[in-house]
Order: structure tokens, then sequence, then C-alpha cells
């Protein structure tokens, strides 16, 4: 599970309202049309300006807030494949795993705007032109959860939840 | 080992003897979602192809994010769980019964012990009745409702003592508040905290509830505390059935315990658009409000509107104010207005809201600020948008601070009121 793309950088405390705003909540959207707004209010033009591809690095507390699903789906609509951050707020990591979102914890201090990154999701690596960067992968539990395509998939495909794979 | 509340209900439910950081699969003993959520927890579940929800006595649907109905598309996803709810025969309540942090306590539907999930990051506050409760997102509750059980990480404890006399004109969401700043919204990341410590003692079941309420605020994933006599008392002729009240182990291992003296906390403001972005009201500056908020799931229950009520009867709403008072639920509605409450409120000039989630939620289109407007609520949270428009801004505060903030059309130090 590599993923390579452009970084686009975020700071800490980026919450769910940012990232899905409540104020869409009265109109009939598509996650692909609300995706359309992700982060609008702290950096309009942002949907705009990305390619399939590109890849979320962001500092601390990634994703806190309300636990509203539709964080980590517009994500997934704006073909976001990983999202890299110092830490996640846990309700968002939780919902990522559930969808299958791969996420990867690690010091993104050094990661600059619009570079070129390589994110190693089970080694928890972020390659750079300017060095290779260490994090933190997910547990091994959840980490096969993800290959098999997050809890949802898990659930639907054992009829429960199985933390432990038999193979 | 010793365990810590946490670290005990999680064991008994999963009957895995677990400590922190262990995975456990675990029974529910409820499972609550709300027509606020995108997707709707129903809508995943069906779209799974799932038909049956594993026990409807512990399944809760509840409309409380949209009471006024404001749009055809909450119109709509209120049918979906209405519709839901009849053929699966689980529990529900319509718009304007309340806010589901509130119906929940109120109706007896939590009690110690047991374990709870809900489709919203503030069901952290049934922790306040010795209850691990906690947020998740749909596609967790829809596979939760098929089973009955879900997958937990068992979070570390911080243990926060609180010691001290609460000062006149300084409540329990000043005490989180300053909590809140102190730690940092990130600042118990993954962690359960614990409240407790004679401050917790004296406090009313609705004041702990507040306190818990805003445990996600600082990151927590429950915000626990014990059950004493007053919890008991509080829960007799609301729930029947047995329950078991956990304590924490004398030897029970914390990663933190933080102990504060509140005899010096003043009354406490979050400035937009963080919630530990807090401030005393001595250090706020001149802030004029032209809309002040009473209620939420935070700050909307009969105690609440009896501080706020106290201060302004008698009085007026500044002219260049509006004031929202938004009792928590229907049975809050009715003892206030049996009280006379609501008619204070009303004569002052105040605007009565339909129980429910109204001024908190933007998508609830109640108390929608004008760009540059200056809001100060009861609610828990003031990030950006949160109220429905980006260009407004939020301040948290009491029931007290807010009121007398209404009555001078400024943020106020309520302690020139009492």
């Amino acid at each position: 599970m590599i993923f390579t793309g452009a970084a686009h950088c975020f700071g800490d405390d980026i919450n769910t309202d940012y990232l899905s705003p409540s104020k869409y909540k009265a109109r009939k959207l598509t996650f692909e049309e609300y995706a359309q707004h992700m982060m609008e209010d702290i950096r309009p033009g942002f949907y705009e300006s990305l390619t399939p591809g590109d890849i979320l690095v962001a500092g601390e507390n990634f994703g806190c807030g309300s636990s509203r699903e539709s964080a980590p789906r517009v994500i997934q609509a704006a073909k976001i494949p990983v999202v890299v951050a110092k830490s996640f707020a846990r309700i968002f990591y939780r919902n990522a795993i559930s969808l299958g979102l791969p996420l990867v914890e690690v010091d993104t201090t050094s990661i600059r705007e619009g570079e070129t990154i390589e994110v190693d999701v089970l080694l928890g690596t972020i390659k750079t032109d300017h060095g290779t960067i260490q994090g933190t992968p997910l547990p091994p539990v959840l980490m096969g959860v993800l290959l098999e395509g997050g809890m949802l998939a898990n659930f639907q495909k054992y009829g429960s939840f199985r933390l432990d794979r038999e193979d | 080992m010793g365990k810590t509340i946490a670290e005990k209900i999680l064991s008994q439910k999963s009957h895995v003897d677990a400590y922190a950081n262990d995975f456990v699969v675990a029974n529910l003993d409820l499972t609550l979602s709300h027509d606020g959520n995108r997707p709707l927890a129903v809508e995943v579940f069906q779209q799974m192809g799932l038909t049956k929800v594993w026990d409807a006595r512990k399944n809760i649907q509840i409309l409380d994010h949209a009471p006024c109905k404001p749009s055809d598309n909450y119109a709509q996803k209120q049918q979906i769980l209405r519709n839901f709810a009849r053929e699966q025969g689980v529990r529900f309540h319509d718009l304007g019964d309340g806010a589901c942090h509130q119906l929940l306590p109120e109706k007896g539907y939590v009690a110690p012990g047991e374990l709870v999930v809900g489709t919203d990051s503030h069901t952290c506050t049934y922790g306040a009745l010795n209850v691990f409760s906690t947020g998740i997102g749909s596609s967790d509750m829809a596979c939760a409702m098929a089973c009955g059980k879900l997958w937990f990480r068992v979070p570390e404890t911080i243990k926060i003592v609180l010691t001290g006399s609460i000062p006149a004109g300084v409540y329990a969401k000043d005490i989180i508040l300053y909590l809140i700043g102190m730690i940092g919204a990130n600042g118990a990341n993954y962690q359960a905290v614990e409240f407790t410590g004679p401050v917790i003692s004296a406090l009313s079941v609705e004041e702990r509830l507040t306190i818990s309420n805003m445990a996600i605020e600082m990151g927590a994933k429950a915000g626990l505390m014990e059950a004493d006599e007053k919890t008991i008392g509080w829960l007799v002729g609301r729930v029947g059935r047995p329950y078991t009240c956990v304590r924490a182990d004398a030897d029970a291992k914390y990663c933190r315990v933080v102990q504060v003296d509140v005899s010096a906390i003043t009354p406490q403001i979050a400035r937009p658009h963080r919630v530990d972005n807090v401030c005393s009201v001595d250090e706020i500056g001149d802030v004029p409000v032209s809309e002040a908020i009473l209620g939420t799931c935070t700050n909307g229950r009969l105690s609440d509107l009896r501080v706020g009520a106290a201060m302004i009867k008698g009085r007026r709403v500044h002219p260049d104010t509006r004031l929202f008072v938004i009792p928590a639920s229907r049975q809050v509605y009715l003892d206030a207005m049996r009280e006379g409450l609501l008619e204070t409120f009303v004569a002052a000039g105040a605007v009565i809201g339909v129980p429910g989630c109204s001024g908190c939620s933007g998508g609830a289109s109640v108390g929608v600020p004008a760009s540059g407007e200056n809001v100060i609520t009861t609610a828990n949270r003031n990030f950006k948008g949160r109220l429905g428009n980006s260009e407004g801004f939020l301040y948290l505060a009491s029931p007290a601070t807010v009121v007398a903030s209404a009555m001078t059309g400024r943020i106020t130090d309520c302690r020139n009121w009492l």
C-alpha cells in the first residue's frame, strides 16, 4: 500500500466541520458534490487545486470535532488515497478504519506544500527528496483490517467483527 | 492489577480481562442515532442489505438535529428514520421531544456500568452517570445495530481530581472550559477521563452532565464519573432495571493525574474558533454580542434555565441583542413553563426555541449569525461555520455569563449580576 502524490499541507486541529461543513447538511448532496466544499472555510479553492492522488498532510489532532463520517467520505470522494498527520482525533481515526481510508501517523513538520511524497502505509514511512521520515504505522490488528478494505468490509465478509485473522 | 472504570466496563462487556491498549469486541447496552448524520446509520444499514436490528430495545432513533424541520432534505431524512423505527420497533423520539443527550439520561435509557455508543461526538455525556459512552460514525453504527457488539481499543485514563470550593458566579461550564483550556483540544486524545474529587461530589447530576458532555472537546474517548448517592437518587423513577455501579480500583493505573483547585477559577469564555481558546471573563476585553443562546445538550436543562431566569427576571434583553432560550427537552420545556421561567424569558424579550439542537448545529437553521456577528452561547463547540455562517464568531460560556451578556449587549462578568 504505497501512494505517491503532491502534498497539501495543513496545520493542527483540522476539524470535521472544515472537512464537511454543517451548513450543507440541509442540502441533498452526493459525497462527490460535498467534497467540492472541503476546507472552503479555511482555504477557499482547495478542492479546485486537487489532482486525484494528491495527499493530505496535517499537524496534530486531524479530524477533531464532530463524529460525522462525511469527513473521511469526502476525502475518499476527492480521490485522496491517504492522510498523513502528526496525530488523529479518535472518532475520525475510527471512521477512517471503518471505511478503509489509510492513515499514517508521522511528524509532518518538514513536508513542504506541493512537494511529491511517497507514503508507505505498512511501514509508516514518508519518502521526500530531502529524506525519509519514519512514523508509527497502524497497530497490526487494525492494519489487517485496513488491508481487507476497512472494518465495514471486514464485517460484511465475516458477518461480525473479526479482529484476528486466522491466516 | 487494578483497573480503571473504562477497563472494568470494557472487560465486563467483552468477557475478557482487558487493560489499556487491548483490543476487544464488546456487547452494547444501547445504540443511538439521530437525524444529523450524513449518511444516516440507518441508510448504511439498509445499503449493506441488513434487515433486522439485533435487539429493538437497545436501539434508539431521535429527531433532534433539525427539530423545526427547516428543509425538504431534512424532512426526507426524518421520514426515513420514522419509517425505520416503526418497521423495526426500536425506540423513537420525534422532533420536539428534545436533544438526545438530554433524553437518554432523562428517560432512564442509560444506567451506571452500561456501554453505550452514539453517532454523535457528545455521546460522552452519560459518563456523568458512570456509563462508558462514546461517539462513533454511521458505518460502525450500522454494524453495531446488526450484531449488538462493537470493537474497541481500551483507552488509557487520565484522572482529573477537582478540589477546593466553587466561587460564586462560577459554574460547571466554567470548570470544564477551564480544564479544556488547560489540557488542550488534543490533550486527552485516545484517552478516557475520570473526573473525581469533592468538587464533583458537590455538583448536581445536571451539572455533572455539563462536564462530561464536553470531554470530547479535549479529545477524550469518555468522560467518566463514579456513581454516588446523588446519582442513584436521580435515577429513581427513571431506571427500573438493575444496574451495577463501577468504581476504579485503588491501584488502577492512570497515564496522568491532574489536580485542580477550583477556588481560583473565574467565569470562562472560549473564544472563536477553538474550544481550547479559553480565557477568563476578566481578560476578554470589550466584545459586543448581538446574539445569545441559552440551551443545547450542554446547558439547556432546568437548572440552567433557572439560573438564567433568576438573573433576567424583571429586566430586558439589550435592544441590540437577540436571546434564544431553548429547553433541552419537552419535559424541561413543561417544567420551565410551570415554574414561570418561560414567562420570565418571553417578558424580557427572549425567543423560545424548539427543544433539540436548535442554536447549536448549523443544520438546525436556528440562530444562524450574520457575517461579522458575535454570538455568545452555552453550546459546546465554536468552530468556524458551526452555526451555519463561517463569517460569524462564536463565544462559549456558562448560562449566567450568556444571560448577563444578553442584558448588556456585550460579554459581561455575571458576578456583577448576582
